[in-house]
C-alpha cells in the first residue's frame, strides 16, 4: 500500500478486542501500591511529619517523607538535553518537597499492599506546616517577598522581551513585569486585555507507572510520551546511571503533552530501591491527574495591532503574563512560542514589540500541551483581527488575506524561509465551504429582527511550528530487521499516543521496500533498552523527524537488499530494482529473487563469498530544519442570548498539513482537535478556590469536556502542499486543528451579537455576564 | 470479608471467591484479566469501564461485584464470534477509524453492542445521545458516530 | 476497592428495614450511583450497605385502584423513561429522567435514590413536585405518606429517618396529571453528563376557554432546596395565558427563590435562569395542554 491512503491502523485490532496493554494493565500480581501524601496548603513549608500512625495501618511496607530523598534538584521536562546553557531546562525539583508550592503538592508517599490500604494509611500521616498566603496568578507572585524558588528569588520564571526592525531583525532586551495597559510603556500600543484560563488535557487514561528491579537494573514502566528522556531524568532524580534505568513504554491511553513530563517515575522507583526492587505502583486518580501533572498555561494578554487604511497591518504589540505554576517544567518555552507567534502570521510593516513572563504561582504546573501556547495566543490574536475588521468595516476574510504570511516569509526567530505556506489556500477552501459571504449578509438580515436567538459565522486562521530545530537538537533513529520470509520487524523510538504515528511510519516503511504494512511490525511498545533513540512525541513530530528517521533507514534496507542480491546473483547492483517484494530485474522486469529467497538465504547460509549476513538496516537522522502547518476554521453558529448558550451549526476545518500521508487517520486528528478546542472555547476552565488554592472542578463531571452531544457537525478538508522538508512532504498534524476553534467562535459570537468577549471560556455565565453588559440582557 | 459470587462473564459460569469491597472493575481486571475495562474516573464520569450487565450497559466502577451475583456479564473479550471473527461493532470501529488512542473503545463498542441487540435503528441525533456516558478525548466522536451509523443507523439520516 | 466494612442484599421490605435496625449506621443502596461516590470521597467509612436491588415490589410502575400513578423508588431512570404509563401520564417525568447523568448510569441511578439524597440539582424532584407527588416512608411500625414538597429540609436534609424508614411508593395523583401539561428544563453547561445549574418544572392545566385553572412551578438550585414558588402559582390561576402575566410571573418567581453565588454558577447566572427558564417552560407546559402564548 504505502503513503497517501486511508491504511487502517496497525494497532486497531489490538485496541478494539483489548488486547492492547495500557500500564495499568501490565501492574505484576502482588505489586506494592503508592500513594502520595499530598499538602493541604498551596505556600508553606512543611515543618515536621509524624508518621507513626500511619505505619499502624494494615499492610503499610513503606512510607518516604520529604525529610529522606536525595537533596538533588532535578528537571521534569520532556526536553532532550539540551547542551546549551540558554535552553537547558531549568532544575527546580525534588522527589518529595518540604517547601510547599501547590495545593497537593507531594511531600511523602505511603506504600502498601492495596491501593485502599495505601490511602487510608495515607490519611493517617500526620504534617505541621508553616503556612505562607497562596500566590495565584503573576501579578500576586512576581516580586512578592515570599520566593517560591531559591532559584528565582522574585518570582518571575523566565522572560523574553524584543522588538523587530522592519528588515526583519530582532533585538532582543529584558523588560521588568508589568500589568499596564502600555505594552513596553509605549503611548502608541496600549493594548487590550484578553484571559485564557487554565485547562487540562483530560486524556482518558490518567498518569500511572510502575517500577521494579532486576540486578542493578530499575525497570520502570510509563505511559510516557518521551521514554527515552524519561530515562534520564528518572536517573539524574534518583542519582544513579542512565545505563542502570530501563523504561518501558506500553500502549498510552492518549497524552496530548501531558504525558511528556516526568512525574511520578522517580518516586516509585525509589520506592522500589529501597524495597529490595518490588514492584510498586502508582495510579493517579482523576481527581490527581488534573492538577498533579500538567495544565495548560493560563495567559493574561495585553494586545495591540493596527492597520493603515489600504488594511495593512502596520504595527504589533503583544504583552503575555503567563501562570507558570509551582515548578518550571518548560520554562518559558510554552510562552516563547506563543509570543513569537503573533509576529509570524501577519506581515507587518511598522513597529513590532513583544514582550512575556512565565511567573512561578502556587498553582499546579503548567506545561505542554495540544498547541504549546499557541491556543491562548491565537484567541487575543485572532479576536483581535475581527474586532479590527469590524471598526472599519473590512470582512475578516479579506482583511486577513491582506496580511497572512506567505511563501517567502522568513521567520524572524528561527531564520528560515517558508516554503510551503497553504495558508491562502486554505482560507479561500474554508470561504467557500461554509458560504461564508451569504451567510455574512444573510444573518445580519436575521438578526434584525430576532432578538433572542442570534446567528453568526466567525472564522479563524493560524500558524503552526512542526519540530523544535535549532532551539532543540532534531535527530531520530530507526531500525527495520529483516525476518527469512520477507517480513520485517521495524523498531523506533517514536511514541504511538492515539495520533497514529506507529500506522503512518509502517505506510513509510511499505512505500520504500514495497513489503505490504500487514507483512510488517512495528514494535509497539517502547524498551529504552532495545529501541533506537528519539526525542519523543511532542511538537507535532513524529511524522516529520522520526518519519525522516524511518525513510532514511528504510532507503538503507532497500539499498542493502539490492546489494546482497547482486553479489549473491553475481549481477551488477546498477541492474536491479525492487518491486512487490521482489528484487528485479530493471530493463527485464524478470524476477531475480524474492525478498523471503534473499532473506532465507541469507539468514542460514555461512557464505563468505557473499559475504552472508542477517539483513539489518539502521539509522539515525538529524534534521536542521523546521516548518509551519496551517489551517483555517469557519464556524456557523447560533446564540441564545438570555441563555448565553452558544450552539455550533457547523465548523468547516481547513488545514495545510504538506502531503497528507493517511488521509483517514488525518481527518480523525482533524475532529479530535476540533473537539478539544470547542471544549477549551465553550466550556473548560480548571478552577481553584482563590484564597486556599484548593481545586475546585477537578473532575470529569465539573470540567466540562464535550460529550458526543455537544459536538456539532464537522467538515474537514486539507489544502495539501509539499513541504521539501518533510520526509515525503509531509507537516505537523497532530496539535495544530485545536488552535483556531476559541477564536472562530468568538468571533461568530461577535457576529451575531455584536459583542466581542475577551475572556474564556465563553460559557453561559461569561456570556450572560457580557451581554447584560452590553445590554442585550435586561438586567 | 470474602463472599462467594456466581456470574456468567464473557458466557461462562464461574464462581469466585471475592473481597465484598471489589468493585466489578476490580474483579473482572484483577482476578479475571480482563483488561480491557478501563478505569477513567471510578465515579460513573467517563464511561471507560462500561460492560453489559444482563445485556444492559453499566460503569462497572460504581457497580459491586457482590451485586452481579447470578447475572450475566459480558466485556469485549467476549463479544467475538467462535470462529474469532469480529463482532460487527468492533470491524466498524477498525475500518471506520473510530479508535486513536483506544482508551474508550472497549466500553463504546459494548454500548454499540448494547444497540446492535436492541434490534432497533438510530438516527444521528439518537446516536449522540445513546453514546454520551462516553468521553472520548482523541477522536471528537466524529468517526465513531460513522462506525455506529454503518451497524445500526437509520437511513432517514 | 471501597472502604466497606459488610454488604446485605434484602429480599423484602420487612428485612431490609431489620437490618437497618440491627446495624448502626447501615446504609440503604439501590442503584449505589451516590453512596458509592461518597465512600470512594471517604465520606462514608467502613460502610455497611443494604441493598435494596434485588425487591421486586420497589421496582414496579403501575394504576393503583383510583388510577394514580404509583411509581417503585427502586426503579432506574432508564426503566421510567421507557414505562408506558409514564410516558401517557407524565411525560415531563420521562423527560426529566432522561436527562440524569448518562445512558449508562439512568441504568443502575434511581429515582428513590434521587430523592433520598436530598440534593438539591436531582432532577427527577422538581418535575415530582409540580405534579404533586406523595412519598410513602415505610418504618417497623407502618407506613407514612409525606408530600413531596415537605420532604427536603435543607441540603442533603430530609424528613426521611435514615435509621429506620425506607422511601416505598411514589404517588402521582390521578387529578394532578389528567388534562394537564408539564414541562422540566434543565439548565446546563454541557448537554449530556451534566449536573442541573437550574431546573424549572411546571405543570398547568386550562379550562375550555383557555384560563389557566391549575398551575404549578418548581425549581432545583434555586434555593438550598428543591422548592415551588406558591405565590407566582397564585398569580397565574384564574387568568389567561398571555405574554403580560408570563412577565409578571418572570419577576414573581424571584421573590420566591434565593439562589446562591458558587463557583459552579454565579447567582447574576441563576437570576437570570430562573426568570428565563419560567418562562419557556410555561409556554411548552400550556402548549402541551392544548393552550398558546405568542411571546
Ligand atoms: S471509570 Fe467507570 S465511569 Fe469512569
Ligand atoms: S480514542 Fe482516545 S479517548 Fe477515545
Amino acid at each position: 500500500m504505502g503513503i497517501k491512503k486511508s491504511v487502517k491502523r496497525v494497532d486497531a485490532v489490538q485496541k478494539a478486542t483489548g488486547s492492547a496493554k495500557y500500564v495499568e494493565d501490565l501492574i505484576p500480581v502482588g505489586a506494592l501500591h503508592a500513594k502520595m501524601v499530598r499538602s493541604t496548603i498551596a505556600n508553606g513549608i512543611v515543618k515536621s511529619i509524624d508518621t507513626t500512625e500511619a505505619y499502624r495501618m494494615p499492610g503499610v511496607e513503606l512510607i518516604l517523607t520529604c525529610f529522606d530523598v536525595p537533596n538533588h534538584l532535578y528537571p521534569t521536562s520532556g526536553h532532550p538535553l539540551s547542551l546549551d546553557p540558554n535552553h537547558s531546562d531549568t532544575k527546580d525539583k525534588l522527589i518529595l518537597e518540604r517547601r510547599v508550592r501547590y495545593y497537593g503538592d507531594d511531600i511523602a508517599v505511603v506504600v502498601a499492599d492495596t491501593p485502599l490500604n495505601a490511602r487510608l494509611a495515607a490519611e493517617k500521616v500526620v504534617v505541621e506546616y508553616e503556612v505562607f498566603e497562596p500566590l495565584l496568578t503573576p501579578e500576586a507572585a512576581v516580586n512578592n517577598p515570599c520566593s517560591l524558588h531559591e532559584i528565582r528569588p522574585n518570582n518571575e520564571l523566565s522572560r523574553l522581551d524584543f522588538e523587530i526592525s522592519p528588515g526583519g531583525d530582532v533585538r532582543f532586551y529584558n523588560a521588568e513585569f508589568s500589568t499596564d495597559p502600555k505594552i513596553a510603556g509605549r503611548d502608541d500600543l496600549i493594548g487590550v486585555h484578553y484571559s485564557v484560563p487554565t485547562m487540562n488535557a483530560c486524556h482518558i487514561e490518567t498518569n500511572g507507572c510502575f517500577a521494579y528491579m532486576e540486578g542493578r537494573k530499575l525497570i520502570v514502566c510509563s505511559c510516557n510520551q518521551v521514554p527515552h528522556t524519561l530515562r534520564r531524568n528518572i536517573a539524574d532524580a534518583i542519582g544513579i546511571p542512565v545505563g542502570n534505568v530501563r523504561v518501558i513504554r506500553p500502549y498510552i491511553g492518549g497524552g496530548f503533552g501531558n504525558k511528556q513530563d516526568t512525574m511520578y517515575e522517580p518516586i516509585v522507583g525509589l520506592c522500589s530501591m529501597k524495597l529490595g526492587g518490588r514492584p510498586v505502583a502508582i495510579t493517579l486518580t482523576r481527581e490527581e491527574t488534573f492538577v498533579n501533572t500538567r495544565v495548560r498555561h493560563a495567559f493574561d494578554m495585553m494586545i495591540k495591532s493596527e492597520a493603515d487604511a489600504d488594511g495593512k497591518m502596520t504595527k504589533r504589540g503583544l504583552r503575555i503574563n503567563s501562570n507558570g505554576g509551582a515548578y518550571a517544567a518548560h520554562t518559558h518555552a510554552v510562552t516563547a512560542y506563543a509570543i513569537t507567534n503573533n509576529f509570524q502570521n501577519y506581515l507587518t510593516s511598522g513597529v513590532q514589540i513583544g514582550e512575556s513572563s512565565t511567573a512561578y504561582t502556587n498553582l499546579p504546573s503548567a506545561a505542554a500541551l495540544r498547541g504549546y501556547g499557541i491556543p491562548q495566543l491565537s484567541f487575543a490574536m485572532e479576536s483581535e483581527m475581527d474586532d479590527i475588521a469590524r471598526e472599519n468595516g473590512w470582512d475578516p476574510v479579506d482583511f486577513r488575506l491582506k496580511n497572512i504570511q506567505t511563501d517567502g516569509f522568513v521567520d524572524p526567530f528561527d531564520k528560515f524561509v517558508v516554503s510551503s505556506c497553504g495558508m491562502h489556500g486554505c482560507i479561500q477552501k474554508g470561504r467557500e465551504v461554509s458560504d461564508w459571504d451569504r451567510k455574512r449578509k444573510a444573518y445580519d438580515e436575521f438578526n434584525k429582527s430576532s432578538d433572542k436567538i442570534k446567528k453568526g459565522i466567525g472564522m479563524a486562521c493560524f500558524s503552526y511550528k512542526t519540530g523544535v530545530w535549532p532551539i532543540q537538537i532534531e535527530n531520530a533513529s530507526c531500525r527495520i530487521m529483516m525476518n527469512e520470509d520477507g517480513t520485517a520487524t521495524v523498531q523506533v523510538g517514536a511514541t504511538e499516543i492515539g495520533q497514529g504515528s506507529d500506522t503512518v511510519l509502517t505506510q513509510m516503511v511499505s512505500e520504500i521496500t514495497t513489503i505490504a504494512e500487514d507483512r510488517l511490525t512495528l514494535v509497539p511498545f517502547c524498551d529504552t533498552d532495545t529501541s533506537p533513540y528519539d526525542s519523543g512525541a511532542y511538537a507535532s513530530r513524529q511524522t516529520y523527524i522520526s518519519g525522516g528517521a524511518v525513510k532514511q533507514t528504510a532507503e538503507l534496507l532497500r539499498n542493502k537488499l539490492l546489494a546482497r542480491a547482486a553479489s549473491v546473483y553475481d549481477l551488477p547492483i546498477e541492474s536491479l530494482t525492487i518491486a512487490d517484494e521482489r528484487i528485479l530485474d530493471k530493463e527485464s522486469g524478470q524476477t531475480v529473487c524474492t525478498f523471503a529467497e534473499l532473506c532465507t538465504f541469507m539468514n542460514f547460509t555461512n557464505d563468505h563469498v557473499t559475504e552472508t549476513e542477517h539483513i539489518i538496516a539502521e539509522s539515525t537522522f538529524t534534521a536542521q530544519s523546521i516548518c509551519f502547518s496551517y489551517g483555517v476554521s469557519f464556524i456557523d453558529i447560533e446564540v441564545d442570548v438570555p441563555l448565553g448558550k452558544v450552539k455550533i451549526n457547523k465548523v468547516y476545518s481547513v488545514h495545510d498539513s504538506g502531503q497528507i500521508l493517511n488521509p483517514a487517520l488525518a481527518h480523525g486528528q482533524l475532529h479530535g482537535g476540533i473537539a478539544m478546542g470547542i471544549g477549551y472555547a465553550l466550556g473548560e476552565q480548571l478552577l481553584f478556590d482563590q484564597k486556599t488554592g484548593k481545586p475546585l472542578n477537578n473532575n470529569l463531571l465539573d470540567y466540562k469536556i464535550p460529550t458526543a452531544m455537544d459536538m456539532p457537525e464537522v467538515e474537514t478538508y486539507f489544502v495539501e502542499t509539499y513541504e521539501p522538508t518533510g520526509p515525503f512532504g509531509n507537516k505537523g498534524l497532530a496539535e495544530p486543528p485545536l488552535i483556531p476553534q476559541a477564536p472562530a467562535i468568538r468571533n461568530a459570537v461577535l457576529h451575531a451579537t455584536g459583542v466581542g468577549i475577551r475572556k474564556l471560556p465563553m460559557n453561559p455565565q461569561n456570556l450572560v455576564h457580557a451581554f447584560i453588559e452590553a445590554g442585550l440582557i435586561e438586567a | 470479608m470474602f463472599k462467594t459470587v456466581r456470574m456468567t462473564v464473557n458466557g461462562k459460569a464461574v464462581e469466585l471467591a471475592v473481597d465484598e469491597r471489589e468493585s466489578l472493575t476490580d474483579t473482572l481486571r484483577e482476578r479475571l484479566g480482563l483488561t480491557s475495562v478501563k478505569k477513567g474516573c471510578e465515579v460513573g464520569e467517563c464511561g471507560a469501564c462500561t460492560v453489559l450487565i444482563d445485556g444492559v450497559s453499566k460503569n462497572s466502577c460504581i457497580y459491586l461485584t457482590v451485586w452481579a451475583d447470578g447475572h450475566e456479564i459480558i466485556t469485549v473479550e467476549g463479544i467475538r464470534g467462535k470462529n474469532g471473527l469480529l463482532h460487527p461493532v468492533q470491524q466498524a470501529f477498525v475500518d471506520e477509524a473510530a479508535i486513536q488512542c483506544g482508551f474508550c473503545t472497549p466500553g463504546l463498542i459494548l454500548t454499540g453492542v448494547e444497540l446492535v441487540n436492541s434490534g432497533k435503528k438510530y438516527s444521528r441525533a439518537e446516536l449522540r445521545e445513546r453514546i454520551s456516558g462516553h468521553l472520548c478525548r482523541c477522536t471528537g466522536y466524529e468517526n465513531i458516530l460513522r462506525a455506529l451509523e454503518k451497524v445500526v443507523g437509520s437511513e432517514s439520516d | 476497592m471501597y472502604d466497606i466494612k459488610t454488604t446485605y442484599n434484602a429480599k423484602s421490605v420487612r428485612e431490609a428495614l431489620r437490618l437497618l435496625s440491627e446495624n448502626e449506621g447501615a446504609v440503604i443502596v439501590c442503584g449505589g450511583t451516590d453512596v458509592m461516590i461518597r465512600i470512594r470521597e471517604l465520606k462514608l467509612r467502613r460502610a455497611t450497605l443494604i441493598s435494596i436491588l434485588d425487591i421486586p415490589e420497589l421496582c414496579e410502575i403501575h394504576l393503583d385502584t383510583n388510577e394514580d400513578l404509583l411509581i417503585g423508588p427502586g426503579c432506574c431512570f432508564a426503566a421510567i423513561c421507557g414505562n408506558d404509563l409514564i410516558r401517557a401520564h407524565v411525560p415531563m417525568l420521562a423527560d426529566a429522567c432522561n436527562q440524569v447523568g448518562s445512558p449508562q448510569i439512568r441504568n443502575i441511578a434511581t429515582i428513590g435514590g434521587n430523592i433520598c439524597n436530598g440534593a438539591v440539582s436531582a432532577d427527577s424532584v422538581p418535575a415530582l413536585m409540580v405534579l404533586d407527588a406523595m412519598l410513602e416512608l415505610t418504618g417497623a411500625d407502618g407506613s407514612r405518606v409525606v408530600p413531596i414538597r415537605e420532604f427536603h429540609t435543607g441540603p442533603g436534609k430530609t424528613v426521611l429517618k435514615a435509621d429506620s424508614e425506607i422511601l416505598t411508593c411514589i404517588r402521582i395523583p390521578r387529578a394532578k396529571y389528567t388534562d394537564h401539561g408539564g414541562c422540566y428544563l434543565k439548565f446546563g453547561m454541557r448537554n449530556a453528563m451534566e449536573i442541573a445549574t437550574l431546573g424549572c418544572a411546571v405543570n398547568a392545566a386550562l379550562t375550555r376557554d383557555g384560563t389557566i385553572r391549575d398551575f404549578a412551578i418548581a425549581f432545583g438550585v434555586a434555593a438550598p432546596t428543591p422548592l415551588r414558588c406558591p405565590e407566582a402559582e397564585a398569580l397565574m390561576v384564574g387568568k389567561k395565558a398571555t405574554p403580560a402575566l408570563i412577565r409578571e410571573l418572570r419577576k414573581a418567581v424571584l421573590l420566591e427563590t434565593r439562589p446562591r453565588d458558587s463557583w459552579r454558577a454565579s447567582k447574576e447566572l441563576r437570576l437570570q435562569l430562573i426568570q428565563e427558564l419560567s418562562e419557556r417552560a410555561t409556554v411548552q407546559a400550556i402548549e402541551n395542554c392544548g393552550g398558546e402564548i405568542h411571546v
